[in-house]
């Protein structure tokens, strides 16, 4: 085989034990690598039904397919475990040199199962696993831990993914980070946390064999090439922040937790002002020619040093969504996030929540009291160092609110209204319990039956369901049965490059065009040159609708019904009331039409199940047997 | 012939204000050099010092380079027109004395040979140096000491009458 070891790694925290499992080559053809084989490795390994935070739920990786060749954007892998915040798959993708080690080392996957009953740090140096105490890591930084190993060994090669501080607090929008990338979103940092490991570091000293070398070399240097022209100029130059401006124009930007969907101040957290005023360097990941992480420095002030990496995502939710017009703030409340270990978006769309709490007069001055500040403190929307403060309070469970907001929107609302009699679940902004993106879905209404089904919740990048919405291929104020086979399609495209993984940025290079066609034959030929198969287009659409169906099939033996594919309330009943996307709300009635057009469209049951001849077709046999209906 | 200058050979530099830290020139320079994608044996070595500083560091071509001097066996020899290092593999014991005495860290050990390994500008290769070439930023180059100062002594002067 060639483009993988045939070996998954793994290793148990209870028992300290390592084992090597073989797998045959037509697994890897139907589960590929990243999100896809990670989730299937989740499948494999989870004591069904679970509490997420039992050492029943095992962190499975998965490397990228190109991880560790020349091919570019390819130097991703896939996290999975059962989410603290959904209860249903938590998929992870990030860039990293941990993977390119991984692949070095010669491991496709690695699953961790058990809990240790002391913190630990688990270094793979090629085949040897070596359990390590990790009590001297215990309380540093992302970035501190990381070095920090590197330090001990003395070996840049050694790479490390790594959880902060909120991690070891089993905060539950905590994540997982290496080399300053994430494997950002559905709590995986809490889920190492309850296992009581710090940080997996990989030494891998071989080479990475695939079938056609020179091949590769010319269609990955084609790429290169292309990546360095119009198709990724917005990345390059101010990133992905360049979006702030677009959506605020849309009336989609998030802002006061979203209420409305324009920010008067909108030109102060834009990318192009971080650019003039913020911007310390543009940098990559691994093995990616494009480079659009834009890393902010705030040079003087009261946040004076402050580095964090600036992505949209992370900027809306730290800003305009919390009503903040303060781009030192911003990039203060991001480093904090990057550095202590928490997902920006869970972490910005949950301070907004408890922001509208106070602003009702819910939560008053006394509930933000904690060891660091005694007296409490005002968070309003607007108040950038309320929400710097807040993003320190959640990583360390600080005080009553600290505690609280770290178990992100569904679990805090729910706790307040049972404890106070509110209601305030009605502004709790999440889907199956994930924190929502940067774009409001009420004036989207593709993307909003893409976020209402998809397998992890809130999260705009499973689905790319806004594209057709906001290029205006359809109406995206109305429903109509178009948009069930959209949302198909849109989120089984996401799950292609989330399966091999490559990053979507370079979805242009191939040809010029970003779709199926112009893409698939491009991605099946570096398939073929790294593994020697024959894949074709077919094949490669196949990689995505598998993919997907596998997330769902967790989703259903985890016991999803019908009425998990929800939208937040607010969505539901509140429109905005400014700018172009006023007005507009999705009603039950529209909701639920849609859903069932989606499901048709999968060819699943009406109540959203999955048939058993549709997994036996999927070369699933073993899921049809077990969830199939 | 090209005027005497003070520094003659020519050797791989990078600009750490371009390089992104992507690793590009490590993977192609491994498959060049041993034929296989493993950044562990490359010449070239992207170095990550903090969030935002990065840059890479290849063999200096210094004259009278001290690792040739430093050499217990004779296994290293310098090209007198190029300034290129030879590693002769029948004398080489893996001993790091070279490593040792190279100030800027561009010498690595095989970790399968256990023998010395550095940069030789791709002297064989028809389109020079693979990083060089591949490199998305352009921020490698193959330049000498002279022509960079040189460039240095042009930006300067730029940058003052615009501050005017």
């Amino acid at each position: 085989m060639h483009g993988y070891s045939g070996r998954v790694l793994h290793i148990d925290l209870t028992n300290r034990k390592r084992w090597v499992e073989s797998k045959p080559e037509e697994w890897y053809k139907t589960y590929i690598g990243g999100v896809s084989m990670a989730t299937r490795l989740c499948w494999e390994n989870i004591e069904t039904g679970c509490d997420p935070l039992s050492p029943g739920n095992p962190v499975c990786i998965a490397n990228g397919l190109f991880a560790g060749t020349p091919v570019p954007v390819g130097g991703k892998y896939g996290m999975a475990s059962k989410s603290p915040l959904t209860g249903f798959i938590g998929d992870s993708l990030s860039s990293s040199w941990f993977t390119v080690s991984l692949k070095r080392a010669r491991w496709d996957g690695i699953v961790v199962h058990g809990a240790s009953e002391e913190w630990v740090s688990v270094l793979i140096d090629d085949d040897k696993v070596d359990f390590r105490d990790a009590s001297d890591l215990v309380g540093l930084s992302t970035t501190e831990a990381e070095e920090a190993i590197r330090e001990e060994f003395g070996d840049d090669q050694i790479r490390s993914a790594v959880i902060g501080p909120a991690g070891e607090n089993l905060v539950r929008i905590a994540n997982v980070s290496n080399d300053g990338r994430k494997a950002g979103r559905t709590g995986h940092g809490a889920v190492w946390g309850s296992k009581k490991l710090k940080a997996l570091s990989v030494r891998g000293t071989h080479g990475v064999q695939v079938a056609d070398p020179e091949e590769l070399l010319k269609l990955s240097y084609d790429i290169l090439e292309a990546a360095q022209g119009p198709h990724t100029q917005k990345y390059r130059i101010l990133g992905t922040s360049s979006n702030v401006l677009n959506m605020n124009k849309l009336g989609l930007l998030p802002t006061e937790n979203y209420r409305e969907g324009v920010f008067d101040d909108a030109e102060l957290i834009s990318g192009e002002y971080l650019h003039e005023h913020y911007k310390a360097k543009t940098i990559a990941c691994a093995q990616c020619p494009i480079a659009c992480e834009q890393v902010g420095h705030v040079k003087e002030g009261p946040y004076a040093e402050a580095m964090g990496h600036v992505e949209y995502e992370s900027l809306f939710a730290l800003s305009s969504n919390c009503g903040v017009n303060d781009m030192e703030a911003s990039i203060k409340a991001i480093a904090n996030c990057n550095e202590l270990g928490t997902d920006t978006m869970s972490t910005g769309v949950t301070i907004s929540w408890a922001m509208e709490c106070f602003e009702r007069g819910i939560f008053t001055q006394e509930d933000f009291k904690c060891e660091r500040y005694p007296e409490g403190f005002e968070a309003s929307f607007g108040d950038g160092m309320a929400m710097v403060r807040l993003t320190e309070m959640i990583a360390h469970r600080d005080g009553y609110m600290g505690d609280l907001l770290a178990e992100g929107t569904r679990r805090a609302s729910a706790k307040l209204d049972e404890e106070r009699g509110t209601e305030s679940y009605q502004w709790a902004m999440n889907i199956k319990g994930l924190e929502t993106p940067g774009y409001d879905a009420r004036a989207l209404k593709t993307f909003a039956v893409g976020l209402a089904v998809g397998t992890r919740g809130g999260c705009h990048n499973r689905t790319a369901a806004y594209d057709p919405d906001i290029k205006g291929w359809v109406d995206r104020f109305s429903v109509d049965e178009t948009r069930g086979e959209l949302a198909k399609s849109t989120e089984e495209y996401a799950a292609v490059y989330d399966t091999l993984p490559l990053c979507k940025f370079i979805r242009r290079c191939f040809t010029g065009k970003a779709d199926r066609e112009g893409a698939w034959p491009a991605i099946a030929k570096l398939i073929n040159a790294t593994t020697g198969w024959e894949f074709d287009y077919d094949d490669v659409d196949l990689i995505g609708e598998r993919a997907h169906t596998m997330k769902k099939a967790f989703n259903v033996r985890e016991g999803w019904t019908r009425e998990d594919d929800h939208l937040p309330y607010r969505w539901q009943h509140e429109p905005m009331t400014k700018g172009p996307s006023a007005g507009h709300i999705v009603t039950d009635e529209e909701l639920e039409y849609l859903k069932d057009i989606y499901y048709e469209a999968k060819g699943w049951t009406e109540e959203g199940l999955i048939p058993k001849e549709k997994l036996v077709e999927l070369g699933m046999e073993d899921v049809a047997e077990e969830i199939g209906v | 012939m090209p005027l005497p200058s003070t520094s003659k050979y020519q050797y791989i530099t990078c600009d750490p204000e371009k390089c992104v830290g992507c690793q590009i020139c490590e993977y192609v320079c491994s498959y060049t050099k041993t034929g296989e994608f493993n950044t562990f044996r490359s010449r070239i070595r992207m170095v990550r010092e903090h969030k935002i500083l990065m840059t890479t560091v290849a063999c200096r071509t210094c004259e009278n380079a001290p690792c040739v001097i430093a050499c217990p066996r004779d296994a290293l020899s310098q090209d007198p027109d190029t300034g290129v290092i030879h590693v002769d593999a029948g004398r080489c014991d893996g001993c790091t004395w070279c490593i040792e005495a190279c100030d800027f860290g561009a010498i690595s050990i095989n970790p399968r040979t256990k023998l010395a390994e550095i940069c030789d500008l791709c002297e064989d290769e028809e389109d020079g140096p693979q990083c060089v070439k591949w490199c998305p930023k352009e921020a490698l180059e193959l330049t000498t000491p002279d022509k960079r100062a040189q460039r240095t002594r042009h930006k300067r002067a730029i940058e003052e009458v615009l501050r005017r």
